[in-house]
């Protein structure tokens, strides 16, 4: 028999799919911005293995020489996303929600033990409600990455009016570098998140839409247990009856 | 009929009627407000530049928006917060140079440089470098910090604006809501506000690495201004004054914040 599981509250849905696009905005303002002083490289003993970015990368997503525009959106949508997280908090905190999310004193073991059975090497993974251990920890870890984005952003956009804020973050060089690496990592999170969405199928990512999963639940395997039950009974004898009456209620609807 | 019209019908529906309800009401409003979304951002995308005036080159709700944004935080803004400053020897030998817009003028000459501060409509008042250099003089090390992302610390000296603002006498002029400052032709030009303009740390400078300004970093008289981004620092100063409307701005006609504080 199939059974109408509630998942994720309809708060959650709407934060989520919100943040979605306001984040895609971010992250391309942002990149419009950082053009202009693209500083940042890996480079080990002289060698460049990574400059950010390289120019067919810019040439490709129409970036060079779009400064102004690119602050003037990101300083739009810096609100809406601001908002959205601080109404996902609140949500999250009030309505108790963040037991399902925040890890656990099992989760890291466990989190270890649900990547072996994703990568297929471990049979079994650990009991879970929710979300499993490594959701747990990556989840919550978004919500962070979102709080230092924000944090470090405002360092950055007033380095004098609130100067203690750049000092928490380290200056305003390392806050910079910071708010770039959380984009870093939310590119990262986003293209594991898609194919793991994608892995999991089609009832847990309706679940993040219409709130619920499809279960099937298997019938009770003692039909004895179900005679002694009161309520089986009374469905045992009506049955006849409601057949009937059914079916001469559409004789009379016809 | 009326018999089993009036008994209460079984609502309750079969579970697969639930789910496919459920489906249909979440997944239509998710392709709605998707759609409504994607149709928000192309309006917003396509909107039009704004009237090309004191403020110019930005979408018209962008701009809207920078403006509500600059009224936002000018409410935390406090004489009270300063830049951080650093030793002298952290300050840069080699000083970053950006940009010479109001630089380029072949004929100008540094040695017959005046300032002319205009006090009120046809009261211009013309003042020399040494005259500015008999006044107190404040020291600064700090992080000059650029539009484009770029910063490098600093040593800047001259005369603190509301010391400028004391000397001359200019209390009924710093009333007002806003100075305009531009180069001797009139090339480039900021606006600042006045809160802004008589910050602490707000300097008329004169030196760089307690030398003279050189030609390339505005010489002879510069403004410091560590509470806005490198485009409100002026180079070159030929002309103070001061309205109660945003005096026109360079980078503000171009699509940037005409606020553009720190």
């Amino acid at each position: 028999m199939k059974v109408i599981h509630e998942k994720h509250p309809l708060a959650m849905r709407w934060t989520h799919w919100v943040n979605f696009p306001i984040l895609l905005v971010m992250i391309w303002s942002g990149m419009l911005i950082y053009w202009a002083n693209d500083a940042y490289k890996i480079e080990i003993f002289g060698y460049t293995f990574i400059h950010f970015f390289p120019d067919w990368f810019y040439k490709l997503l129409h970036i060079p020489a779009r400064l102004a525009e690119g602050m003037a959106f990101h300083f739009l949508f810096m609100w809406f996303f601001t908002l959205n997280g601080i109404f996902y908090l609140l949500y999250t905190l009030i309505s108790g929600e963040w037991r399902q999310l925040v890890p656990n004193r099992h989760s890291f073991k466990e989190a270890w033990q649900v990547l072996l059975h994703d990568l297929h090497i471990r049979k079994f993974s650990p009991p879970q409600k929710k979300y499993n251990a490594a959701q747990r920890i990556a989840y919550t870890a978004i919500i962070i990455m979102g709080f230092g984005s924000v944090i470090t952003g405002l360092a950055i956009y007033k380095p004098v009016q609130l100067y203690w804020l750049t000092w928490i973050c380290g200056g305003y060089h390392f806050a910079r570098i910071i708010h770039f690496v959380l984009t870093l990592g939310y590119v990262l999170f986003f293209m594991i998140h898609v194919m793991q969405v994608v892995l999991a199928g089609w009832n847990n990512f309706r679940s993040v839409i219409s709130g619920f999963e499809v279960k099937e639940l298997e019938p009770v395997p003692v039909p004895a247990i179900k005679k002694v039950q009161p309520k089986p009974k009374k469905i045992v004898k009506k049955p006849q009856v409601t057949d009937k009456t059914k079916k001469s209620d559409e004789n009379d609807r016809k | 009929m009326k018999t089993t019209a009036n008994k209460p019908q079984p609502v309750e529906l079969s579970i697969e009627k639930k789910i496919k309800r459920r489906n249909f009401i979440s997944f239509a409003t998710f392709f709605v407000a998707g759609g409504a979304a994607f149709g928000g951002w192309k309006w917003l995308y396509n909107s039009p530049e704004e009237k090309a005036g004191i403020t110019g080159g930005a979408r018209q709700p962008l701009r809207r928006a920078l403006n509500k944004t600059e009224l936002f935080f000018r409410r935390i803004f406090s004489n009270d917060h300063v830049v951080k400053t650093y030793p002298k020897e952290r300050a840069a030998r080699v000083v970053r140079v950006n940009s010479d817009i109001g630089l380029t003028d072949e004929s100008f000459d540094v040695s017959r440089w005046q300032l002319s501060l205009v006090k009120k409509k046809g009261e211009v008042l013309k003042i020399n470098i040494e005259d500015l250099k008999a006044l107190p003089k404040t020291e600064i090390v700090y992080d000059f910090k650029c539009v484009e992302g770029w910063d490098q610390i600093q040593h800047w000296a001259g005369l603190r604006f509301i010391d400028f603002i004391d000397y001359y006498q200019l209390h009924d002029q710093a009333k007002m809501g806003y100075v305009g400052m531009e180069t001797p032709d009139g090339e480039y030009y900021i606006g600042l506000d006045m809160e802004s303009a008589l910050h602490p740390q707000t300097i008329l400078a004169y030196e760089m690495n307690d030398k003279p300004i050189t030609e390339e970093h505005g010489a002879p008289l510069r403004l410091i201004i560590p509470v806005k981004y490198g485009i409100k620092n002026l180079k070159r100063i030929g002309m103070i004054n001061f309205s109660n409307q945003r005096p026109r701005d360079y980078w503000a006609e171009q699509g940037y914040d005409y606020y553009s504080g720190l």
